[in-house]
């Protein structure tokens, strides 16, 4: 079990991770989060190779800070580079690790045997490193981090750079590890933390904004209705509240037609209902649809806000004030350049 | 640590670095015994082990570029920082490969007094006590390029920059008298050190506060001490440099003294750059 409680880190005047609690039991965990936001930092910090600024990092109980040693043993770390010696084979590289992880003897042989058949590393067992190919290479990253069977596997980005089959065999193996160990991983891409990871964390901009089970997290959301109807906002608004008196709208007018978004809980009859209601008045109604929430728009909504605003305030604070991020309307975006910055900072 | 000097050692015969070293000290080792032993007729193995300093100067940065440097180059630092081990221990073990390879160049030195008496009569205990002393100067220089070799990710700047160090280290000696003896130079000296150890502080942690604090701290205790006794100063910088010069403890070795303030001299430097190294690679898990 993993516990960080309030973990900060600077680097320099830029705050990687600002304050960050969680918890992990047992089960798959996704650290998800644009590029930049933290998550290499705050894994860094997990698995001892960073110092934190302040904060503590509980591995069952010891602190990475206080014991390392006895902390360390417990997690298996996959860096988002793989720590790999070129000029070593696999099974030369996975003894070096057994041993510098102390595992006895007679167990490190049968425990790098059944790594390898577990990872299919035992065809190249014999080949140099550095003439494997990517896929390979990361299969011996991951390797590395199940010797000494530690209960707890951290793999940062474990899947960038594969090909989609390799993407697949990579996350069958993950789901493999999911059974009987904790096992955390990060990316920015959605699709992977949703089909293999039972629990969310999402960092933004240093930041926790979102730490529950996959299930609750899609099911959170209560989407608006979208409607679009061809009349004024006046009329349209008049409709609404007639038949949703205590129900929040806003709306929005597109040349001649108005669109409205409606917070209600949807249902058959609800949506009759406002087709009927609209027709009574001779409005067309030429949209009414619903967005599932996706993980997608739940990711998008909680990174864009404080993405967007943290970043601007940033922003504002580099330039000089004649360059002001909002007056600037050509073909300016706000979020693009955000990310920029962002990505920049990382490097 | 023994897992780390084991693929350390072999990692020395797997690239070609290890067998350079040793091609480049023995052949040198085998023209000075060829030219003052053999063509000289002199029996002491002593003057061949002098001689060979300057070599020693330009081999050990070759040995000792690739140690921590490469490991940051292509990331593989990050597993020794999440190995459930001790930086000091990876420190030492990567150390101690070094001082492995180096120690089989001097073990092989060993067979040349023993080839020698057969042509006629060598002061074996002479010749081994050098041979001893060659080392542990060997461990000492080691250690000051692994540290050198700790601070960058770069392999060859790493090998100059020990090459530079090393020929500073050579050179001090005969520079020492080119620095003021006087009371009043050594006093300006140790200022212009001050000012140089500021600097390097507010560079490091960008702290007026702490780079003032550093200020007071060393330069208050030495004005002071020359205002109440001046004489102390006569002549104590020059002395100062003087005992960084590694290279001379050596010099004593080949004259036939078994050296024992040069062994706890060579031993201690060995000790303090390793522990710089320790410190070097903990600062970078700060930033």
């Amino acid at each position: 079990m993993i516990e960080v409680k309030n973990l900060t880190k600077k680097y320099g005047g830029h705050t990687a991770v600002r304050d960050i609690s969680f918890k992990v039991d047992k089960g798959i965990y996704g650290l998800l989060g644009p590029n930049g936001a933290g998550k290499s930092t705050t894994m860094n910090i997990i698995t001892g190779c960073l110092a934190a600024t302040s904060g503590t990092v509980l591995v069952d109980g010891h602190d990475i800070f206080e014991e390392p040693v006895e902390a360390k043993r417990r997690i298996g770390y996959l860096p988002e580079q793989p720590p790999l010696y070129m000029e070593m084979t696999p099974s030369e590289y996975l003894v070096f690790v057994a041993n510098a992880k102390r595992v006895p003897f007679e167990k490190s042989i049968r425990q790098i045997k059944e790594v390898m058949t577990i990872t299919g590393l035992a065809g190249v067992r014999n080949r140099l490193i550095k003439n494997l190919s990517k896929g390979y290479r990361q299969r011996v990253g991951i390797a590395q981090a199940m010797i000494g069977d530690p209960d707890t596997i951290i793999l940062d980005e474990p899947t960038v750079g594969l090909d989609p089959k390799q993407i697949i065999e990579i996350r069958d193996l993950i789901r493999h590890l999911g059974k009987t160990k904790t096992v955390i991983i990060s990316s920015h891409i959605l699709a992977e933390i949703s089909a293999v990871c039972d629990h969310i964390l999402i960092i933004s901009n240093g930041k926790i904004v979102a730490d529950a089970p996959l299930a609750e997290l899609e099911n959170s959301a209560d989407e608006p209705i979208c409607i679009k109807v061809k009349c004024d906002e006046a009329r349209a608004k008049g409709v609404i509240s007639r038949l949703f008196p205590k129900a929040s709208a806003k709306y929005s007018a597109d040349g001649d037609f108005t669109l409205i978004s409606l917070t209600v809980d949807d249902s058959e009859k609800v949506r009759s209902d406002i087709f009927f209601a609209f027709s009574k008045e001779g409005i067309a109604l030429t949209e009414l649809h619903r967005d599932d929430k996706t993980l997608e728009n739940i990711f998008l909504s909680l990174t864009n806000d404080n993405y967007v605003e943290e970043a601007d305030a940033e922003w504002k604070h580099y330039e000089s004030p004649e360059i002001d991020s909002k007056s600037d309307d050509g073909g300016y975006t706000p979020l693009f350049s955000a990310k920029n910055e962002e990505e920049d900072e990382n490097e | 640590m023994i897992a780390i000097f084991k693929r350390e050692f072999k990692s020395y015969f797997i690239s070609m670095t290890g067998y350079v070293f040793l091609a480049v000290m023995l052949v040198f080792a085998g023209i000075y015994t060829m030219a003052i032993n053999l063509l000289q007729l002199s029996p002491s193995f002593e003057y061949v082990l002098s001689n060979m300093t300057i070599v020693l100067m330009i081999v050990v940065p070759i040995l000792t570029m690739r140690t921590l440097a490469e490991e940051r180059r292509s990331r593989t630092d990050q597993l020794l920082y999440a190995l459930p081990m001790k930086l000091s221990s990876v420190v030492m073990g990567k150390y101690l490969a070094a001082v492995a390879v180096y120690g089989l160049c001097c073990g092989i030195f060993c067979l040349y007094p023993l080839v020698l008496s057969l042509f006629g009569e060598v002061y074996m205990l002479g010749a081994y006590s050098a041979i001893f002393g060659f080392f542990l100067l060997g461990s000492a220089l080691i250690a000051i390029c692994v540290f050198l070799s700790s601070l960058t990710e770069s392999q060859s700047i790493s090998a100059v920059l020990g090459v530079a160090v090393l020929l500073a280290i050579y050179l001090l000696s005969s520079l020492v008298e080119l620095l003021p003896a006087t009371a009043l130079g050594s006093l300006l000296c140790f200022l212009a050190l001050i000012a140089a150890l500021t600097a390097i502080v507010y560079v490091l942690t960008k702290n007026l506060i702490i780079c003032g604090v550093t200020l007071v701290i060393c330069a208050a205790p030495t004005l002071i001490t020359y205002f109440v006794n001046s004489t102390l100063f006569e002549g104590l910088f020059p002395k100062l440099v003087e005992y960084i010069a590694v290279f001379d403890r050596f010099y004593s070795f080949a004259d036939g003294i078994f050296d024992l303030t040069a062994i706890v001299y060579f031993i201690s430097i060995a000790v303090f750059f390793v522990f710089l190294t320790v410190q070097a690679m903990e600062k970078r898990r700060w930033s």
